[in-house]
C-alpha cells in the first residue's frame, strides 16, 4: 500500500517538474527572441537591466493569463515597435527578408543545373 | 550574340545586393519612438500612491483636452532637472492636465520628493514593479507622453524635458 502511495506521489511530482520545466523553456524562447533595448547587443534572456526584469515579468503574467508567443510579441511590438523583437515578422515591408533565402535557392539550383548540363553536353561533342 | 543567362543572374543578384546594402547604410538602426506617434494608449488602470482605492483609467484622460503622463521617481536625478518644466506646464496652462506615475519608489521617498520640488501633477499613480510602465512603451526614466482626449499619442519625452521640448508641448498644445 505503501508502495503505490509513494508511487503516485511520484508520478504526480514528476508531471509538474516536467510541466514547470516545458513552461520554463517556453519563457526562455520568448525572452531570447526579445531585445533588450537599453543594452548593447544583449536579449532579455542575457541581460540582468531593470528593463529586461520588468519585461520578464510582464512575458510571464501574460503567459500565466494563457496568452501565446505571437500574442506576447504583438503587445510589446504595439508599445516598442518591431525592433523589440529579433526574429523578423513576416509583413510587406520584410517580405524579402523571408522570401529572398528561397528564392536564391532556386536561382542557385537553376544555376547548377544550367553549368551540369553545358558540361555533359560538352563532353558529348 | 549568346546571352549567357548565369552570368545575367549573378550579375542581377550582385546588384541586388549592392542596392540592400546601400539602403541599409541610410537607415538608423538606434531605437526610438517615433514610431509611437500616433498610436493609442488602451487598457491601463493607475492607483493612486496613497490610496489604493482611488485610480483613474482611460476614461479619466478622455476627459482633459491633452494629458501629460510624466514618469518620474525620487532617486532619478534626471527628474529633478525636468521638474521645473513641468511646474509651469501645470501652473502656466489650463489645456494641460499632467499625471504622474511613481516608477519602482519607495512611497515616503515619492511624497518627500513632491513635498520638496512641488506637485505639479492631478493625479499620482505608482508603479511598484515597474508593469504598468510597459504598457506605455517606457524604456527608462524620466519619459513623459503626451496624449490628446482621444489618447492618441502626440509626442514623446524621452529623457528629461528640457526648454526646447517644453516649448515644443506648448506649441502642440496651442
Amino acid at each position: 500500500m505503501k508502495v503505490i502511495f509513494f508511487y503516485i506521489i511520484a508520478c504526480f511530482l514528476i508531471t509538474i517538474s516536467v510541466h514547470s520545466s516545458e513552461d520554463e523553456n517556453k519563457l526562455l524562447k520568448v525572452y531570447k527572441n526579445l531585445r533588450c533595448l537599453v543594452c548593447q547587443g544583449q536579449s532579455i534572456a542575457d541581460s540582468n537591466s531593470d528593463f529586461a526584469a520588468t519585461i520578464k515579468l510582464v512575458v510571464q503574467d501574460q503567459f500565466n493569463e494563457g496568452k501565446t508567443e505571437d500574442e506576447i510579441y504583438k503587445f510589446l511590438t504595439s508599445k516598442y515597435g518591431e525592433w523589440i523583437i529579433y526574429q523578423p515578422i513576416f509583413n510587406k515591408n520584410n517580405f524579402l527578408l523571408w522570401a529572398l533565402p528561397y528564392a536564391l535557392f532556386i536561382c542557385g539550383g537553376f544555376i547548377i543545373f544550367l553549368l551540369v548540363r553545358k558540361t555533359k553536353h560538352s563532353k558529348v561533342k | 550574340m549568346k546571352i549567357n543567362i548565369s552570368k545575367i543572374i549573378i550579375f542581377s543578384f550582385v546588384v541586388f545586393l549592392l542596392f540592400i546594402f546601400w539602403q541599409g547604410l541610410k537607415k538608423n538602426n538606434s531605437y526610438d519612438t517615433k514610431s509611437l506617434i500616433g498610436s493609442r494608449i488602451s487598457n491601463f488602470q493607475l492607483n493612486e500612491i496613497n490610496n489604493n482605492n482611488q485610480y483613474i483609467s482611460e476614461e479619466d484622460l478622455k476627459k482633459n483636452k491633452f494629458t501629460l503622463i510624466n514618469f518620474f521617481a525620487s532617486w532619478c536625478a534626471p527628474c529633478r532637472v525636468e521638474h521645473k518644466y513641468l511646474l509651469n506646464l501645470s501652473s502656466e496652462n489650463n489645456e494641460i492636465k499632467i499625471i504622474g506615475i511613481n516608477f519602482k519608489d519607495k512611497k515616503n521617498n515619492a511624497i518627500n520628493f513632491l513635498k520638496e520640488l512641488g506637485n505639479p501633477y492631478t493625479f499620482v499613480g505608482k508603479d511598484v514593479k515597474g508593469k504598468i510602465s510597459i504598457s506605455f512603451g517606457i524604456y527608462g526614466i524620466p519619459e513623459s507622453i503626451l496624449v490628446d482626449s482621444n489618447l492618441t499619442v502626440i509626442k514623446k519625452v524621452v529623457g528629461p524635458i528640457d526648454q526646447a521640448q517644453y516649448n515644443e508641448i506648448l506649441k502642440l498644445i496651442q
